[in-house]
């Protein structure tokens, strides 16, 4: 379906990462969103709390993290589109409800714009040493969605991506933006309502006696109803049944959880967005994802200038991590060269998917600011060497 | 006849004894008969004295008995069944 | 001569019976009370949503046939309050334990109380926590015998009514189970009020907290609170503290207006905005 016209702040604006999430969340729908303060992130709830009284919506600031990211979900099961925003700290706190939504399928978007870490680390800097805890965070085992953007634009186009991807695979899905891309003013062009596509949710047209709430027909995905429409279902976050109660065996365990696993990684392909460039008969492909993934166009474009023959692979999501593209390339390709903002994150998963097919050079960095193309052409050099 | 009578559904009892410490009038006591479980539900001693005022039902944990007037004010029947 | 079905049987998941609650455990005993007063109440059940945590009471929740949430520890009021927000025409009832709701919970206890978010928090009060083995609880009164003091608490317990008023709530009551009627004329009278009603209901935990203590069983506990419990409707709220063998003072304490979170952001939005103030809409979520 198209976009809702109340929300679409249709137009070219000049405004920061942060704030083109907000509009894009509007844009998607999201007409609910509880929020903590939380630097570098806060604009986005700022601009929310101001947007939406006149849009038609709701955000209240709560208590603490904990709070927020439970208080979003009972929102989805009410019955809104629903989203929360933080950094590191909160990011922390907030990891036992990101189980409870991998967990109760509840579909909704975590927007971490990361900053330096561990602990306070660096609040109004920036970094992208949370991309393994957007992974695996929780306790459990589940899978979630993870996308990058790397401009304000992106901020605005790809917060509604992640809110169709969130309603089509209903789980979770982390936007994972940094201090820098949040803090940029760009331009950002926001088209018109019924330019903008929206996933609807995938609510049950069943009847009450027909409806499982964790029954599956054929896809993985079940169909969701809200409190109030008469179904009387039940959800936990125990382990549990087709029909939502507690089942707590080993049989049930296996199936509910295999489930929730292969909900995502069976669709990894589909899910999978990536910026190419040059990637044919390259000796050396630079993986970067985020603000990282600008400096690295500058190095890549010095290499090429010197002759080098190298490849660009933007990650626009980074979980479901794209194997089956690594090792296809992996096969043709002498390295990779992946600079990340942290000590090495999602290198591990290039390594891993390369399997020792074509090696990898980590361009690693504390955080604090970005990389110096330098740094990252060093890499390269010494990858096609 | 008694104004009311209780329906217990032996297989829920865990013989907490509640129903039959608080029924204002004792038409309770814990049998010497068991459940599957092992329990000793109640059973009705003095049913003549029964109200059906349900606080037998209000009272159980495990919605193993409920008490009910035999004659309900809204209705009238003839109240000469046994 | 007809079968009359037990009315709290049309609020039950029949299926899931018998439920897991020990002989002698009065949470059952409080969901007797609950459909009673949903009953007398007349409220519609398809948009009543119950929402509790974790522990033997959180597991009422999987038992009613209500749109039901079994959420995470401590944090059944802030999904509560997502989903009352989202849905301002659901009735909204938080149905969980003394651990739940003032340790890991407290915290969100207090700021919905201050907010006077319109939900109805059903706090069954066992002293400890139950679900975990026995373990002490902010409630559980000095000098009991629990897993995690196992020399006797040396903790004063929270005196739940006065903290929960002092936070702004608008209706404080404390029942026994023993207290079935009232507590059912309780509940009905806090579904009746706008605001955040709480309503504590001590009950035996005949397996842990009265075991371990010397304290009898379930039959024992509720002569106990037979005898110990003193009506004082309109009590100061500071002085209906608890103590292992004390007076336990029952009744209602708070019944006050002030109005309801929506209600304040409403009028603070009409005020601030104008025409230009579009309240909540419809889902558009699809």
């Amino acid at each position: 379906m198209k976009a809702d016209p109340h929300g679409v702040l249709t137009g070219v604006h000049f405004i920061d990462g942060d704030h083109a999430c907000c509009e894009g969340a509007l844009a998607a729908g999201a007409r609910f969103a509880a929020g903590y303060p939380i630097t570098p992130s806060t604009e986005v709830v700022e601009r929310f709390a101001a947007r939406v009284p006149t849009v038609g919506g709701t955000f209240i600031q709560m208590e603490d993290e904990l709070a927020a990211s439970i208080t979003l979900q009972g929102a989805v099961w009410g019955g809104a589109k629903a989203f929360t925003v933080t950094s590191g700290p909160g990011f922390s706190l907030m990891m036992e409800h990101i189980g409870y939504a991998a967990m109760t399928e509840t579909p909704c978007v975590f927007v971490d714009v990361q900053r330096g870490g561990p602990s306070t680390g660096l609040p109004t800097l920036p970094a992208q040493a949370d991309m393994m805890q957007a992974r695996w965070g929780s306790h459990g085992d589940y899978e979630i969605i993870a996308l990058c953007p790397n401009s304000p634009q992106e901020c605005f186009d790809l917060t509604i991506k992640a809110f169709n991807l969130s309603e089509e695979f209903r789980v979770p899905v982390f936007f994972m933006m940094d201090e820098v891309v949040g803090h940029m003013t760009e331009k950002v062009v926001i088209p018109p309502a019924d330019e903008i596509d929206v996933v609807p949710r995938k609510h049950t047209r069943k009847s009450v006696e027909e409806y499982l709430p964790y029954g599956t027909n054929g896809d993985l995905v079940p169909e969701i109803a809200h409190a109030g429409e008469g179904y009387k279902f039940h959800v936990t976050g125990l382990t549990h049944d087709e029909r939502g109660y507690p089942n707590m065996t080993p049989q049930t365990q296996d199936t509910l959880v295999r489930r929730l696993q292969n909900k995502i990684r069976n669709a990894t392909d589909r899910i999978s967005m990536f910026e190419e460039e040059n990637l044919d008969g390259a000796d050396v492909v630079v993986i970067s994802y985020g603000i990282t993934s600008r400096v690295a166009q500058r190095a890549i474009e010095l290499a090429r200038a010197k002759g080098l023959r190298v490849g660009k692979l933007r990650l626009i999501t980074a979980w479901p991590f794209p194997e089956n593209k690594i090792r296809e390339l992996a096969g043709k390709v002498k390295a990779f060269v992946v600079p990340e903002l942290n000590l090495g994150q999602m290198v591990h998963e290039v390594e891993r998917a390369a399997a020792g097919a074509a090696k990898t050079y980590a361009v690693t960095h504390a955080g604090g600011n970005v990389h110096q193309p330098e740094q990252i052409l060093k890499a390269i050099l010494e990858a096609a060497r | 006849m008694a104004k009311g009578r209780v329906d217990i559904v032996v297989e829920r009892c865990k013989s907490c004894g509640f129903c039959v410490e608080f029924c204002p009038t004792k038409v309770l006591a814990l049998s010497s008969a068991f459940n599957s479980k092992g329990y000793h539900p109640p059973h009705v001693v003095q049913p003549e004295k029964c109200s059906g005022c349900d606080l037998c039902g209000m009272y159980c944990p495990d919605f193993a008995i409920y008490g009910h007037k035999n004659n309900p004010a809204s209705k009238q029947e003839d109240g000469d069944e046994s | 001569m007809s079968e009359l079905v037990n009315p709290v049987e049309a609020f039950l998941r029949t299926d899931r019976m018998p439920h897991i609650w020990c002989p002698g455990c009065g949470i059952g005993t409080t969901v007797n009370c609950f459909a009673q007063a949903l009953i007398e109440s007349k409220i519609d059940l398809e948009t009543l949503a119950l929402v509790s945590g974790i522990g033997c009471t959180g597991r009422v929740a999987g038992y009613v046939k209500l749109d039901s949430f079994h959420t995470t520890h401590g944090r059944a009021i802030p999904f509560a309050t997502g989903l009352k927000l989202a849905n301002p025409k659901l009735n909204v009832v938080v149905y969980s334990g003394d651990g739940d709701l003032s340790a890991i919970g407290g915290n969100h206890l207090i700021h919905a109380a201050r907010r006077n978010i319109d939900l109805k928090v059903i706090c069954v009060n066992n002293l400890i926590y139950a679900m975990t083995g026995g373990q002490t609880a902010p409630t559980t009164p000095d000098h009991a015998i629990t897993s995690t003091n196992p020399y006797g608490s040396f903790e004063a317990g929270f005196n739940l009514p006065h903290l929960v008023e002092a936070a702004g709530a608008v209706y404080v009551a404390r029942w026994t189970t023993f207290h079935v009627r009232q507590l059912a004329r309780s509940i009905a009278e806090a579904f009746k009020k706008k605001g955040f009603s709480f309503i504590e209901i001590l009950s035996p935990c005949p397996t842990l907290y009265q075991r371990r203590n010397k304290l009898g069983d379930g039959l024992d506990t509720m002569k106990f609170y037979k005898e110990k419990s003193k009506v004082r409707h309109g009590a100061p709220t500071s002085e209906v503290g608890l103590t292992m063998t004390g007076d336990i003072v029952v009744g209602k304490f708070v019944d006050r207006d002030r109005p309801d979170y929506q209600t304040m952001m409403r009028a603070q939005y009409v005020e601030s905005l104008g025409d230009k103030y579009v309240e909540q809409t419809e889902c558009v979520c699809g």
